[in-house]
């Protein structure tokens, strides 16, 4: 199938009247003031050239500003694409291509999985941490031929995940499975923002991780001895396309007894982990975002940085570590109230 | 018993003297493709005065003599070609003195680079030496005497250009001195001396044995990190290199292209290592590295990668274990590479030939190298990795060295520690003088042509 046949859904008038412009007045990253906000927006519409194609972060935050259900940062990728625009430099985004090729390593067909069952991406550090009582009778399936591919919108290359998609899509239905839990975030976005934004059709229903430790976590209330620590956040860029299901962090935090600690950038506010503005060579911006991200986690008094994304916990961890604030994936947090994990 | 033997026996005594069919195999070959050549006996020293002796003896009964550290060159360097002593120089494993402020060892010619590597962690923990990619089974002196490199070359050159002083036993059994050792106790210099040393380095043991090193030693800094700097275009690998040496911020300067991981393919990685005792010393370097290299980044022609903790766990690791496991692609347990030190402009041009060779012999590939000096130099890895049970693997690898080792000379290289047959090559082209030079001076250290035969053999 190719990635020609599918077109985003966008209603050019929805950004015609929109009163707050908020997808770029809100951007973090790029000083942008409502009239500015207005003559780019028209340009973006019309196809033309705009500085915000050339200097997005692509840290995916406007899909979520925007209130009106359009898709701005789809937009802005497509057509970064169609003019040839790439965000990072060509080696780079050559290296990002060839990671998503299946390699000999990767299994297309997990024979004998059941559900329920849990797609780690190409994660398979974490199989070991896939254990437990949270975890109980889950399959895992991971490699390339479950790669969600989505990482291509930080690319410049939004095509390759229209081409990709379907053959995975395909990949994880012949398995028949009804329901599939995705353990990062970005798959699960995929699944449900970007497919429905391209009308890509998905014969199962993607689960996040955060329903799935949250119903679970609800069946072993009786075990969780609650961690009574204050913990700072670190959101990743595909929850902006998904935030419909963020309400389960809290109650997930209130299970376990943790309190989200009151900060600057966390929520609609949240920096990126600073990751994919490294890799797009935006290095000063990077070492900035950082700083400030980790000294807001620290005034709040943050004991634990918690993670979503393996991705941002990879960029992040070593500095937030060295800041005194324990890094933790958010479901070794959950294995911790269940005393399962040493704290 | 043999007369030999028994004379071997009197000097180090019989447990260190063998002439079992079981242990001469261990010395007939290495872990590369060389062909195998048994000695008839292997001796362990443990003393200056018993290496003379070997060494009298070998002289009096014409019989040759291979002095061998860890053996572990994968030219050969160390099989005997025409039989005779090998002298195992392991037992030789003291470190003799550590000069903290003045910032070198003394040591004897079988200590490892692990056991030095333990002993500066242990008791100068601000010190260190330039530490190759070799096992810590690897003794110090083999990677001096056929040039070594280490994670200090790019700042310091050549490792054997950061020693300090010799011992050497001729090949007439006389004991020398080299440098301010023999003047004074003190280790700290080969200069101002007329540089004897050049005698012993590069020779392979064909000129004597040495059994002492001075060695300098450096700042080890508190903290160490690294950037991987990626690039599709080789010809603008002598560019990045010339520009980071030229901040003068980056300890180690390696080069990396292999067509596995996928990731990988169609792409340069160019891994910078940085030091600093603070993080702000760290973040300042840096900076400065970024900076030097901001214009290639803008034109979108390189970039830094993404290192993962566990990538970088084994990047920063001293040596690197997963360097080999990354050279035996075909998990078949061996590899081999010709090490061309070439000018760093001619990187394009050798990874080219890297290419053609590959292709030509039906084999892969796993390219690494490392700046030697503020890019005075490079060594330019041909590697290749083969299947320990496949014959036929093996010869194409083989096969894939030879045309590496032809293909260094024709792009006006210097191929590093090349084998016997490869040292035929050098000298085929080297200019008629310096090889009647090499010549003169084996004949006058060497006149019973005793020492390593085989290696360097001049036959004008």
């Amino acid at each position: 199938m190719q990635s020609q046949n599918f077109v985003l859904k966008f209603q050019k008038e929805l950004c015609e009247t929109c009163p707050t412009y908020d997808c770029l007045t809100r951007c973090q990253y790029l000083n942008i003031d409502t009239k500015t906000a207005e003559r780019e927006i028209r340009k973006l519409l019309n196809g033309e050239d705009s500085f915000v194609l050339h200097e997005c972060v692509t840290c995916y935050a406007c899909e979520e500003y925007c209130k009106r259900g359009n898709h701005p940062f789809y937009l802005i990728t497509d057509l970064q694409e169609k003019k040839g625009i790439l965000p990072a430099p060509k080696p780079i985004v050559k290296q990002w291509v060839n990671l998503g090729i299946p390699d000999k390593k990767d299994i297309p067909h997990f024979y004998g999985a059941e559900e329920p069952v849990i797609s780690l991406c190409l994660f398979p550090d974490f199989v070991n941490s896939i254990r437990g009582k949270l975890f109980q009778g889950v399959s895992i399936v991971l490699g390339r031929h479950f790669f969600c591919n989505l990482v291509y919108l930080h690319f410049g290359k939004p095509s390759l995940i229209r081409e990709r998609l379907p053959k995975i899509i395909e990949n994880i239905a012949s398995h028949g499975f009804k329901e599939v839990v995705f353990f990062h975030d970005e798959c699960y976005s995929t699944f449900t923002s970007y497919a429905d934004a391209y009308e890509i059709k998905v014969p199962f229903r993607p689960v996040h991780l955060f329903e799935y430790l949250y119903n679970r976590l609800k069946e072993l209330k009786d075990e969780i001895k609650p961690l009574n620590v204050r913990i700072a956040y670190q959101r990743n860029c595909s929850t902006r396309l998904t935030p419909q299901k963020e309400h389960y962090l809290d109650k997930i935090f209130e299970l376990l007894g943790v309190e989200r600690v009151e900060r600057k950038y966390d929520r609609e506010n949240a920096l990126c982990c600073g990751g994919i503005i490294r890799g797009l060579q935006k290095l000063d911006l990077f070492v900035e975002v950082q700083k400030k991200n980790v000294e807001d986690m620290k005034n709040a008094k943050a004991e634990y940085c918690v993670f979503n994304c393996p991705a941002c916990y990879s960029s992040l961890a070593e500095r937030v570590r060295k800041e005194g604030i324990k890094p933790i994936m958010l479901h070794q947090l959950c294995k911790l109230a269940l005393r399962e994990e040493p704290r | 018993m043999d007369k030999i033997y028994k004379a071997l026996a009197e000097i180090v005594g019989e447990e260190f003297v063998s002439n079992r069919k079981e242990e001469l195999y261990i010395y007939s070959r290495d872990s590369g493709l060389s062909e195998p050549r048994f000695p008839d006996y292997v001796v362990m020293p443990r003393t200056v005065e018993e290496v003379q002796k070997i060494i009298q003896l070998a002289n009096k009964e014409k019989i040759h003599v291979v002095p061998a550290g860890a053996s572990l060159s994968l030219s050969g360097l160390t099989i005997p070609q025409k039989g005779g002593i090998v002298i195992d120089m392991r037992r030789m494993d003291r470190i003799l003195e550590l000069n903290r402020k003045g910032r070198y060892v003394v040591l004897e010619a079988g200590v490892t680079q692990g056991k030095l590597q333990a002993f500066l962690e242990e008791n100068a923990p601000d010190l260190c030496h330039s530490l190759p990619e070799a096992p810590p089974s690897a003794t110090v002196v083999g990677n001096l005497v056929i040039h070594g490199q280490g994670n200090l070359t790019q700042a310091y050159g050549f490792n054997s250009s950061m020693i300090s002083g010799l011992e050497v036993v001729l090949p007439n059994g006389e004991i020398c001195r080299i440098g301010s050792c023999s003047l004074s106790p003190y280790w700290f210099s080969i200069e101002p001396l007329p540089y004897l040393a050049g005698l012993f380095l590069g020779w392979f043991g064909t000129t004597g044995v040495i059994t002492k090193v001075g060695l300098r030693l450096y700042p080890k800094k508190k903290l160490r990190d690294v950037e991987l700097f990626v690039l599709e275009d080789p010809k603008l690998v002598s560019e990045v290199i010339y520009r980071v040496t030229h901040t003068e911020m980056a300890e180690d300067i390696t080069t990396v292209a292999q067509p596995y991981p996928l990731m990988f393919q169609g792409t340069i990685m160019i891994g910078i290592y940085l030091t600093g005792d603070t993080e702000e010393e760290l973040e300042f370097k840096r900076r400065l590295i970024w900076s030097s290299l901001s214009d290639l980044i803008k034109a979108k022609e390189g970039g830094f990668m993404a290192l993962t903790p566990d990538m970088k766990v084994g990047l920063l690791e001293k040596p690197m274990s997963s360097l080999t496991r990354s050279a035996d692609i075909l998990k078949g347990g061996g590899f081999v590479y010709c090490g061309a030190i070439i000018p760093i402009e001619k990187f394009p041009e050798a990874l080219k030939k890297l290419f053609e060779i590959a292709e030509r012999n039906g084999v892969t590939f796993a390219h690494t190298g490392r700046v030697i000096g503020r890019g005075h130099c490079m060594m330019f890895a041909f590697a290749y990795p083969f299947n320990r049970a496949d014959l036929e693997s093996m010869e194409k690898a083989k096969r894939a060295l030879f045309d590496s080792y032809v293909a260094t000379l024709e792009i006006g290289g210097v191929p590093w520690k090349p084998g016997a047959e490869e040292q035929k090559l050098i000298l085929e082209r080297m200019d008629k003088n310096s090889v009647e030079l090499i010549k003169r001076i084996r004949e006058l250290l060497d006149p019973n042509k005793i020492m390593n035969p085989g290696n360097w053999e001049v036959e004008l």
